[in-house]
């Protein structure tokens, strides 16, 4: 992808955030949101946003979908599994920290995996380096990778790799 | 209806709020730092969605700038939770015994 897309496509990211969050179509709010923007563009223009690496795709679009869904359940789940944990009374952990393998490739996908895996059920990401990631894990299932990576990554990196490869 | 969105609205703030204490229960209970960043990560972002979500109903004007609100937290909760996790495995932070295996360490050292 070019420069030139890659800025074109932070300016539209950043745009409708200043217009959802104004919530008017008023020219004159509209005339400042641009030119936040186009600065704001000009110094990140080499950082991700959310469009970046997305394939526009109707299959995308779909694994947007189910992959939201997805996650709202793993937050839920992650949120009744932590309160059983914290509200009985001897504690229930065995943490470790375990190190997982992602076929994703962009590095939107992987920083979206690394941040769904912090959400979910008791894993949090350490580190994120290449294909590889830390996660220390508060009922430890499986040490080795292979094990660690089914039960971690899998549910996210089906969604993802059809929404950014 | 706005009596009744009220109610509704009333009740998922006050869900919220229960997660929220539940993560302050956790940052008391777990043992060492990472599983306490655990707790307050997920229950935070959960409680502070729902409690959004409560306020939404209540003020349906605001329920745009409230959605956008939380979608901010969902995005920089988990990114600045993995970045003290990072650091504080980097800068030695002791781990419960409990701990029983270590793959960062072994391969990046471990300073503890």
């Amino acid at each position: 992808m070019s420069k030139a897309q890659i800025s074109a496509k932070l300016f539209i990211t950043l745009i409708l955030f200043w217009m959802l969050l104004n919530g008017t179509f008023a020219l004159d709010s509209f005339i400042v949101g641009v030119g936040a923007s186009l600065i704001i563009v000009y110094f990140f223009r080499d950082s991700l946003s959310f469009l970046s690496e997305f394939r526009f795709t109707p299959q995308a679009l779909m694994a947007t979908l189910s992959y939201v869904a997805f996650f709202l359940k793993e937050l839920v789940k992650s949120n009744l599994r932590l309160a059983r944990i914290v509200l009985e009374p001897d504690l229930p952990i065995n943490p470790g920290i375990v190190k997982v393998r992602t076929k994703l490739k962009s590095r939107m996908g992987r920083l979206l995996l690394a941040n769904s895996i912090t959400l979910t059920p008791g894993t949090l990401t350490i580190e994120l380096e290449d294909e590889w990631l830390y996660i220390h894990w508060v009922t430890l299932e499986s040490a080795d990778i292979e094990g660690a990576t089914q039960a971690i990554v899998e549910g996210f990196e089906r969604h993802l790799e059809v929404m950014y490869g | 209806m706005q009596a009744m969105l009220d109610i509704l609205g009333g009740l998922v703030l006050v869900s919220g709020t229960v997660f929220l204490l539940l993560g302050a229960l956790g940052l008391n209970r777990m043992p060492d730092i990472f599983n306490r960043i655990q707790a307050g990560t997920k229950t935070t972002t959960l409680g502070t969605m729902l409690t959004l979500a409560g306020i939404g109903l209540m003020q349906p004007d605001w329920s745009m700038k409230l959605l956008l609100i939380g979608l901010f937290m969902l995005f920089t909760n988990p990114l600045s939770s993995q970045v003290l996790a990072r650091a504080a495995h980097r800068g030695g932070a002791r781990k419960t015994p409990e701990t029983e295996v270590d793959r960062y360490a072994e391969d990046h050292g471990d300073p503890s």
